[in-house]
């Protein structure tokens, strides 16, 4: 009986083959044009995992006598090579610090609200029903405030730090990822593969973990690629507003509102981070479009 | 069509309702709303005065009629800090904020929709990705960051233009430029695909082979179907803008709701941070609904069917 059914065996097996050799060309194609951007990307990782022992000076200590000194001047035997800050610190280990907060901000939220968001979304197209239309109602009261705006009453109420800022990057931004979920579950809910599951006994949880998701993970690949970037900007942006990570911890956010006040006299003080963060930001945003490419090439 | 129209706005009311809510709860998340607008050398004696003057010691389920009913008269309440109701201390400063997204606005579309149309008609040629390297450039930039080059270049530097707050057309080419350069982005990116979209279709082809040129095809037939998403997007780019008024103004001192934001988190002045969120949230729901009637307007078939996206 299944064997009258299934194609004969060397057709499955060329079928198959061919269709490695696809994926191993787009994965090629995709390396070959996303190599430099991944080299970035693990240049400010590896800056920030190591700060400590990369950092010429200590990102704290203040010197009187060295403030707003030009980048490449020397001040009692230490050396600024990217210049020093209103307080006579050193902005190259302040820069190389604040990629820290930037990475672990960006990362930890795009995690939490990336798992809440498709957790969501993918229940909510799946069982369809009261809990599709509450989770999908609620993801329209979110995206109608203004994300920045949102953040910052709750961090408002909230109080500033790190694990705030996390919270509510969190809470403003899930809608993004179970919008995504959403509509991917949607159409998947019924293919034959997971009618079969079900069929057989599959149960929601094992449907939903080992049949959907592998299968829309591309897509919410791209949309964490994408927000991540944002994110990194809403950091600095709540930093720079005063609402972020509090001083003295070197955020790229903070040290540009700091360097704000002296752009006349001192430009290094803004223009370093912000070149910094525009970098971080710009890499993600093109690592999102090749992703976008290589997992749906209709798109383009 | 009225059917449409009334479903839309149901459901526009539905989630302004949800917001309203949100935000509500946002703000007793840590409790006591009484702790956001005293300092924090206050004593306990003020604490129990001001929760009773503001009646924050009621049941949070009155509280949250009240807000309600407020909200339905238009009172955003009074400002603790200046001692005036919050609608008029919004008013005075909501110019300059619709100045600056007009001015952005204008500096978005101005460079975006042309630069979409080229990257169109160069489609797969190294200029258009050239450019769409460009674009997405533009919209990896930091606004705080892009402002303070601009003073750096054209205020500090040049002394072309003023570096900071509001006066003549000249303090608003700077603030414009940076706020304007993030939708600039979305403006071409969609632009682009609009009009990519059209020109692989028959009527394309067939004007082309009746030798109308392109400049022709362009202005005459692809201009109005490809408005069509432009709407949209430019419908909620004007709400992007405002969120974004709120640093660009804090780099320029831009004395607009962007700026009177910042001052009365400062100053703890929590109710005219709660109406300025509750004016975005509201401003971004009429948007919506008015790019929903407009997008019916302009192609009648969308009524009939879903809206795509």
């Amino acid at each position: 009986m299944t064997a009258a059914l299934a194609p004969p065996q060397d057709e499955a097996q060329s079928e198959l083959q061919a269709l490695k050799r696809a994926a191993r060309a787009r994965r090629v194609r995709f390396l070959s044009r996303a190599w430099p951007l991944l080299a970035i990307l693990s240049a400010l990782v590896l800056a920030a995992l190591f700060a400590p022992w990369i950092a010429p000076n200590d990102p704290l200590r203040q010197n009187l006598m060295g403030r707003l000194q030009a980048p490449g001047s020397e001040v009692r035997g230490v050396l600024y090579l990217l210049g020093s800050d209103e307080l006579g610190r050193d902005l190259l280990s302040r820069v190389i610090h604040g990629a820290r907060v930037s990475l672990l901000v960006a990362i930890s939220s795009v995690l939490l609200s990336g798992v809440v968001g498709t957790t969501l979304g993918m229940i909510a197209g799946y069982l369809r029903g009261w809990p599709e239309r509450i989770i999908m109602r609620l993801t329209d009261v979110f995206l109608s405030i203004p994300a920045i705006l949102l953040a910052i009453i709750a961090v408002a109420v909230l109080g500033p730090g790190l694990v705030n800022v996390v919270l509510v990057l969190a809470l403003t931004r899930w809608p993004r990822y179970a919008r995504v979920a959403y509509a991917q579950t949607l159409a998947l809910s019924n293919a034959p593969y997971v009618r079969l599951s079900r069929f057989m006994g599959g149960g929601t949880v094992h449907i939903l973990l080992r049949h959907i998701l592998p299968n829309i993970m591309g897509a919410l690949i791209v949309v964490a690629t994408l927000e991540f970037g944002l994110m990194v900007l809403f950091e600095a942006s709540l930093s720079f507003l005063g609402l972020g990570v509090q001083p003295p911890t070197p955020s790229w956010g903070a040290m540009l509102a700091a360097g704000r006040d002296y752009v006349a006299t001192a430009w290094w003080i803004s223009v370093f981070p912000g070149f910094c963060l525009f970098l971080l930001v710009l890499a993600m945003n093109l690592l999102g479009d090749l992703l976008r490419d290589h997992f749906d090439p209709r798109l383009r | 069509m009225t059917r449409y129209l009334l479903r839309k706005l149901g459901e526009a009311t539905l989630v302004m309702f949800g917001v309203l809510t949100l935000i509500f709860f946002i703000q007793r998340l840590t409790g006591d709303p009484t702790f956001l607008l005293l300092p924090e050398t206050a004593t306990q004696a003020d604490i129990e005065a001001m929760r009773h003057a503001l009646g924050f010691d009621r049941p949070l389920m009155v509280q949250y009629l009240s807000f309600l009913a407020d909200l339905v008269r238009f009172d955003l309440g009074r400002s603790v800090i200046q001692n005036l109701p919050v609608t008029d201390i919004i008013g005075s400063r909501l110019p300059y904020t619709l100045m600056l997204a007009g001015g952005a606005l204008a500096v978005s579309c101005l460079i975006g929709i042309p630069l979409g149309v080229v990257m169109a008609l160069n489609h797969g040629t190294t200029f258009a990705t050239v450019l769409s390297s460009l674009v997405v450039a533009a919209q990896s930039l930091p606004t705080f960051w892009s402002g303070i080059i601009l003073i750096l270049i054209f205020a500090v530097s040049l002394g072309w233009l003023p570096p900071s707050s509001a006066g003549g057309f000249s303090h608003l080419v700077l603030p414009s430029i940076a706020l304007g350069l993030l939708s600039m982005a979305t403006f071409a990116r969609v632009t682009r695909t609009a009009i990519l979209d059209e020109l692989s279709k028959e009527y394309v082809r067939t004007a082309r082979a009746r030798g109308v040129g392109m400049g022709r095809l362009v202005t005459r037939h692809l201009a109005r179907n490809a408005s069509i998403p432009l709407i949209t997007v430019a419908a909620l780019e004007v709400s992007n803008l405002l969120a974004g008024a709120v640093v660009v103004e804090t780099v320029f001192a831009w004395p607009g709701l962007g700026q009177l934001t910042m001052q009365s988190i400062v100053s703890r002045d929590f109710m005219v941070v709660q109406g300025v969120v509750l004016l975005g949230a509201f401003v971004t729901v009429v948007l919506n609904v008015m790019a929903d009637i407009l997008y019916s307007i302009v192609d009648p078939r969308i009524t009939l069917s879903a809206r795509p996206s």
